[in-house]
C-alpha cells in the first residue's frame, strides 16, 4: 500500500550508516556485540554492558551524536497476565513467559535501550545493551547530561541501578514504593479486578472472516 | 552534572548553594531558604513543583518535582490495542492534541510496511500544523501573563477559538480530536472547510503580528527576556532539548525538513526558523515566528491538496507484525516519538513514549542555578512546557 513517492530503500544515508558501523566497530572493537542496518531507515547496535558508557562517549565525539533523544529500558520477559483481559472470577491462565529479545538480540530479560541523534547528517541510533544479574549498568549522566532524568525514571519503573549516577531518586512513585510499575510482572491492577469492556473493540463484526483481510496480514 | 560545563556564575551560585546547605552566606552571612514554587502557581502550567534554594534573590539550587499528573501510558498502553492506543496518547500533549497521534500512528504504520493516501498525508500535515497553532498561539499569550500583562492571553483564547473550531468542524472534537487511523483518517474534510480555513489562517496571522507588537515589541518584555536564562548550544543538545528550544540556542534542525516521512512537510516550502542567543527572549521569539509559519504552511497544503482516497486498504482487525520500530515528529513542543516493540500481537509489547516536555524540562536544575527570583518565572514560561508531556 505504499503511495507512488520514492520508495524508503532508494533514500541517500545508507552508506551514512554503513560509515557509522564500520566508526563504532573502530571506536570500541568487539564491544559492539550485534549491528542491524534497515537501509535508509534505522540504525540499532548492542554493545556489552561494561562498554555501555564508553559506547556513549564514543558515539557522542566519535561518531557525532550529539543529541540525546531518551533513554529507557525493556522487559523481554511476555506478561504473566497477558493483556489484562482475563476473566477475574475464572482460574488463572498458564501463559508462555520464555523471554524473547527483539532486534539484535540480547541474553537477559531486561535491556537498557537509548536513542540519539546526529544533529549534522540528520539520522538516529538506537544503542541497546543487557543488564546482567545485578541489574546495573553504567550510567551515561557524564556522556549525556540529559540521561540523568531519564536514569531516573528507569530506575524507578524496571529497578535497574545505574553506577556513577549521582542521584537516583524517584521521580514519580512515592518514596518506599514497592515494586516496578514497568515490569511485565507488575500486575495493572485496574485490569485485575474487572473485566475490561474495551474487549467488544476488537471482535469481528457479522458475517466478517476472522482476520480481516488475509492478504493484508501478511507480513 | 559535574562534567557538565558551567559558566563562572553558575560555578559562584554552586559555591553559594554548599554555603546554602550549612544556611549561611558567605559573603553577607545571611541564612539561605528554600522557597516551593508550585505545585499550585499560575506560572507553573499545571501541577509542576519548582523547589529552589535561595541566597537572598538569588537561585542557588533548583530541582523540578513532577509526578503529579502521572498516568502511566506506557503500561496502559501494553494492555490496549493499536487502534485504542490514539485515545491515551491524545492526553499527553494536550493543547496540541492532535500532533500526539501522528507520530504514533506513523510508527504503527511503518512496521505494518502500509503508509497513507497522498490526500490523507496532507490532511494530517494541516491538523498537525492547526495543533501547532493552537498550542503555541496560547503559549504567546501565556507569556504575557507571566509577566504581568495580562491582554495577551485574551486575544489568545480570542484566537485560538478559531482554530479549535476548525478542528472540530471537521473531527467533531475540540481537544482530542482522536482522528487518526492506521492507515489514513476518520474522514474527508467538510464542505466549506478549506475557505473557511484560510480566513481563519488569515486571523491568525494578525493575531501573530499583535502579539510582535504588543510583546515582543515591549521594552519591559524584553529587558526581562533578553540575555536571561541562556541555554548554550552544546547544554541543549546535551539535555535532549527540543523544538523551540533547541532552535533558539542555534541549532539548525527541525524534524519536519529533516527526515523523511510520510507526510507533506516535504512537498511544500517553508523556512525553520533559529535563534543564536539561547535566551528566553529567542525561545519565545522562534515560537512566534514559527505560529506564523505555521499558517503559511496551512495555506500552502491548501493549495496543494490533492484528491483521491484518505484511507489505505487496511485489514478490520489491526495485527502489527512482529517488529521494532522509531517514529518522532516535531510537535508543537519539540520531538515527540514512540519506540513501539510489537511481537505480532493486537497490541504492541512496549511502548516507549518520548515526549518533549521531560527533556525539556529537565535543564531546569542547570539553568536556574544562578539566576533571580523573578527570572524564574519567565525562564520557565519561555522554556514552555505541559505537564501532561513531561510525566505522561
Amino acid at each position: 500500500m505504499s503511495s507512488p513517492e520514492a520508495p524508503v530503500a532508494e533514500l541517500p544515508g545508507d552508506a551514512l550508516r554503513e560509515r557509522a558501523v564500520d566508526d563504532m566497530r573502530r571506536a570500541i572493537g568487539d564491544s559492539l556485540v550485534d549491528v542491524l542496518v534497515k537501509p535508509g531507515d534505522d540504525l540499532w547496535f548492542r554493545v556489552a554492558t561494561d562498554a555501555w558508557r564508553a559506547a556513549g562517549l564514543a558515539l557522542r565525539d566519535q561518531l557525532g551524536f550529539d543529541y540525546f533523544c531518551f533513554l529507557s529500558a525493556i522487559d523481554w520477559m511476555p506478561s504473566p497476565y497477558g493483556r489484562g483481559e482475563d476473566d477475574p472470577t475464572a482460574p488463572p491462565v498458564e501463559r508462555d513467559t520464555a523471554v524473547r529479545q527483539g532486534y539484535t538480540g540480547g541474553e537477559t530479560r531486561f535491556q537498557v535501550f537509548a536513542r540519539l541523534t546526529n544533529t549534522t547528517s540528520h539520522f538516529g541510533v538506537t544503542i541497546k545493551t543487557d543488564v546482567p544479574d545485578d541489574l546495573t549498568v553504567p550510567s551515561w549522566v557524564s556522556a549525556y547530561a540529559g540521561a540523568n532524568w531519564h536514569e531516573r525514571e528507569t530506575h524507578e519503573m524496571f529497578g535497574i541501578n545505574f553506577a556513577g549516577h549521582p542521584d537516583l531518586r524517584n521521580m514519580y512513585l512515592p518514596t518506599g514504593f514497592e515494586g516496578y510499575p514497568l515490569r511485565k510482572d507488575f500486575p495493572l491492577l485496574a485490569r485485575m479486578v474487572k473485566p475490561w469492556p474495551g474487549i467488544v473493540d476488537v471482535e469481528p463484526l457479522p458475517g466478517e472472516p476472522e482476520g480481516g483481510d488475509a492478504e493484508e496480514n501478511a507480513e | 552534572m559535574t562534567d557538565t560545563v558551567l559558566g563562572d556564575r553558575q560555578k559562584l551560585a554552586y559555591i553559594a548553594s554548599q554555603a546554602a546547605d550549612a544556611r549561611l552566606n558567605v559573603e553577607l552571612e545571611t541564612e539561605g531558604m528554600t522557597l516551593n514554587i508550585g505545585p499550585q502557581h499560575p506560572a507553573t502550567h499545571g501541577t509542576l513543583r519548582i523547589i529552589c534554594r535561595l541566597d537572598g534573590e538569588q537561585v542557588v539550587w533548583a530541582e523540578p518535582s513532577a509526578g503529579y499528573m502521572h498516568r502511566g501510558y506506557e503500561k496502559l498502553t501494553e494492555v490496549r490495542t493499536f487502534p485504542q492506543i490514539t485515545t491515551l496518547v491524545n492526553r499527553i500533549d494536550w493543547l496540541g492534541s492532535f500532533a500526539n497521534e501522528v507520530p504514533f500512528i506513523l510508527a504503527a504504520e511503518k512496521l505494518m510496511q502500509i503508509e497513507a493516501p497522498l490526500r490523507a498525508q496532507h490532511i494530517r500535515t494541516i491538523f498537525f500544523e492547526l495543533s501547532r497553532i493552537a498550542n503555541v498561539g496560547l503559549f504567546l499569550g501565556d507569556l504575557g501573563v507571566q509577566m504581568g500583562a495580562i491582554t495577551p492571553v485574551f486575544m489568545a483564547f480570542r484566537d485560538r477559538e478559531y482554530v479549535l473550531n476548525l478542528i472540530e468542524s471537521a473531527t467533531g472534537g475540540r481537544f482530542h480530536p482522536n482522528f487518526d487511523r492506521i492507515g489514513g483518517l476518520k474522514d474527508d474534510l467538510p464542505k466549506g472547510w478549506i475557505d473557511e480555513t484560510r480566513q481563519v489562517m488569515r486571523k491568525l496571522r494578525n493575531f501573530c503580528d499583535e502579539m510582535d507588537e504588543l510583546l515582543f515589541g515591549n521594552e519591559i518584555f524584553q529587558s526581562r527576556t533578553r540575555g536571561i536564562g541562556v541555554i548554550p548550544k552544546e547544554i541543549a543538545l546535551q539535555y535532549g532539548l527540543s523544538g523551540p528550544n533547541l532552535r533558539a540556542s542555534g541549532v539548525d534542525y527541525d524534524l519536519r525538513r529533516d527526515q523523511r516521512l510520510p507526510m507533506a512537510w516535504d512537498k511544500i516550502d517553508f523556512k525553520v526558523w533559529t535563534h543564536p542567543d539561547g535566551d528566553s527572549f529567542a525561545r519565545c521569539w522562534v515560537r512566534l515566528q514559527e505560529t506564523r509559519e505555521a499558517t503559511l504552511i496551512v495555506d500552502r497544503l491548501l493549495d496543494t491538496l490533492p484528491a483521491g482516497p484518505i484511507m489505505a486498504k487496511v485489514p478490520r482487525i489491526i495485527k502489527v507484525p512482529e517488529g521494532e520500530a522509531w517514529v518522532s515528529t516535531e510537535n508543537p513542543l519539540g520531538e515527540m516519538g514512540y519506540y513501539i516493540v510489537s511481537k505480532g500481537d493486537l497490541g504492541p509489547f512496549r511502548v516507549k513514549i518520548r515526549s518533549a516536555s521531560f527533556n525539556n524540562i529537565s535543564v531546569v536544575p542547570w539553568v536556574l542555578r544562578g539566576v533571580y527570583v523573578p527570572d524564574v518565572i519567565t525562564i520557565l514560561a519561555s522554556l514552555y512546557f505541559i505537564l501532561g508531556d513531561i510525566d505522561r
